[in-house]
């Protein structure tokens, strides 16, 4: 059978009809569910931009770090390797002033605040580095409350973030965290993670979304302090606007979101 | 016939090699997967109200594209709440809610993903229910 150039393009046409018309049938039947239907939990807190302030004058005792670290750790099933200080994972850990705040070290300042442990976690920077180092978008800052999140599935374990981090607040889990989790404290509410992601505070979303403050807040018996930089009126504003505070290398430019009263 | 002993040795060996994989599933291999849906957890349910988040039919098909946007909804955008088709709320959680009725993870999850061969990652991080070893 011959056919000639017009026979062929009819055909042509029609059979583009039909196909497209058959795309749609199949797309028809897959009743794929709408973003639509996703909403907030009613009892969620909100905000513009959380921030937090460390009240370093309520940290007395070891005893009071140590509550805020482990009310941390354990909701998230943070696991605890001390083998090796390089496989460390931690979210919420203390360091010494000259790490905290570098450049700013002076021999003649008193003894106490040369050896006081600072509370340190994520700063949750408005323009993270972290973020745009970030080949896949595994981490990213939330539009709804500025907090940078981690997305684990999409995570392909390069670190970039971690030499993005000009504050140490990434881990990377060079084995499998499970082993290190007491199992009997383990919060089955929570995932674990696995070998080749990295990991850092995400600001307790799992909470706020239920309505709780972060863990480590609600422990702390006012020694932290959360809330939205944005709103005038809110916890962390009052607190900025009357007691003098300090920040992690603000020469960076990145906008830490975790204030320091020494 | 040339070679005769040689080919009908050869004929043998080859007809061994391709029948093996099936002698040695004993027919195992291709039994149906028969998820089971029986938790207390769900017995413990009203008949009427015994439904999943969406009809049987959808979740059969579709559960891994639904839980592709509920992870991208609850992680990216922060929203928790899913309103199904019938308008029922439920918060967006593998761990806390699908599995808290499907607890038998082995005779759930498992008897269909082994059958068919797919590897889900979901428990390298999501913890399991747990299930006593039978
Ligand atoms: S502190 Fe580090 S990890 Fe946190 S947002 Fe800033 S750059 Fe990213």
């Amino acid at each position: 059978m011959s056919i000639n150039r017009r026979e062929f393009l009819k055909m042509a046409g029609i059979t583009t009809i039909l196909g497209i018309g058959g795309v749609s049938a199949v797309q028809g039947v897959r009743n794929r569910v709408e973003a639509s239907q996703a909403s907030r939990a009613p009892e969620a807190l909100t905000a513009k931009r959380w921030a937090m302030v460390v009240d370093m004058s309520k940290f007395k005792s070891e005893e009071d770090y140590q509550k805020c670290i482990n009310a941390c750790h354990l909701s998230h099933n943070v696991p605890h390797i001390t083998d090796n200080p390089k496989h460390e994972i931690k979210w919420l850990w203390t360091e010494t002033y000259e790490h905290a705040f570098p450049g700013n070290e002076d021999k003649y300042r008193a003894e106490r605040f040369q050896h006081m442990p600072f509370l340190m976690l994520c700063n949750h920077c408005e323009n993270p580095p972290c973020v745009r180092v970030c080949p896949t978008q595994a981490t990213f800052k939330r539009k709804s409350d500025g907090i940078v999140m981690m997305d684990m599935h999409r995570c392909i374990g390069c670190r970039f973030c971690m030499a993005g981090c000009p504050y140490g607040a990434r881990s990377f889990n060079y084995k499998d965290p499970r082993p290190y989790i007491d199992g009997s404290k383990e919060n089955l509410e929570f995932p674990t993670r696995m070998k080749g992601v990295v990991e850092k505070c995400t600001l307790c979303y799992e909470r706020l979304a239920k309505g709780l403050q972060p863990a480590c807040v609600e422990v702390s018996n006012g020694a932290l302090i959360f809330g939205d930089l944005e709103d005038p009126n809110s916890a962390v504003r009052k607190v900025l606007s009357e007691r003098f505070t300090i920040r992690r290398k603000p020469e960076l430019g990145t906008g830490t979101s975790v204030y320091y009263i020494i | 016939m040339y070679n005769a002993g040689k080919i009908i040795i050869g004929i043998i060996i080859f007809v061994g090699l391709v029948t093996f994989p099936f002698i040695f599933a004993g027919g195992k291999a291709t039994a149906k997967p028969d998820p089971k849906i029986d938790t207390p957890e769900i017995l413990k349910m009203p008949e009427n109200e015994r439904k999943c988040v969406e009809s049987k039919s959808f979740m059969k098909k579709e559960h891994m594209q639904l839980l592709n946007d509920w992870r991208d909804w609850v992680v990216r955008d922060g929203n928790t709440i899913y309103t199904n088709a019938e308008g029922k709320t439920f918060n967006m959680s593998l761990q806390n809610t699908c599995m808290k009725c499907h607890s038998n993870k082995k005779k759930f999850c498992d008897e269909c993903h082994n059958y068919t061969a797919v590897k889900p990652y979901c428990w390298d991080c999501h913890i399991a229910p747990k299930e006593k070893e039978s």
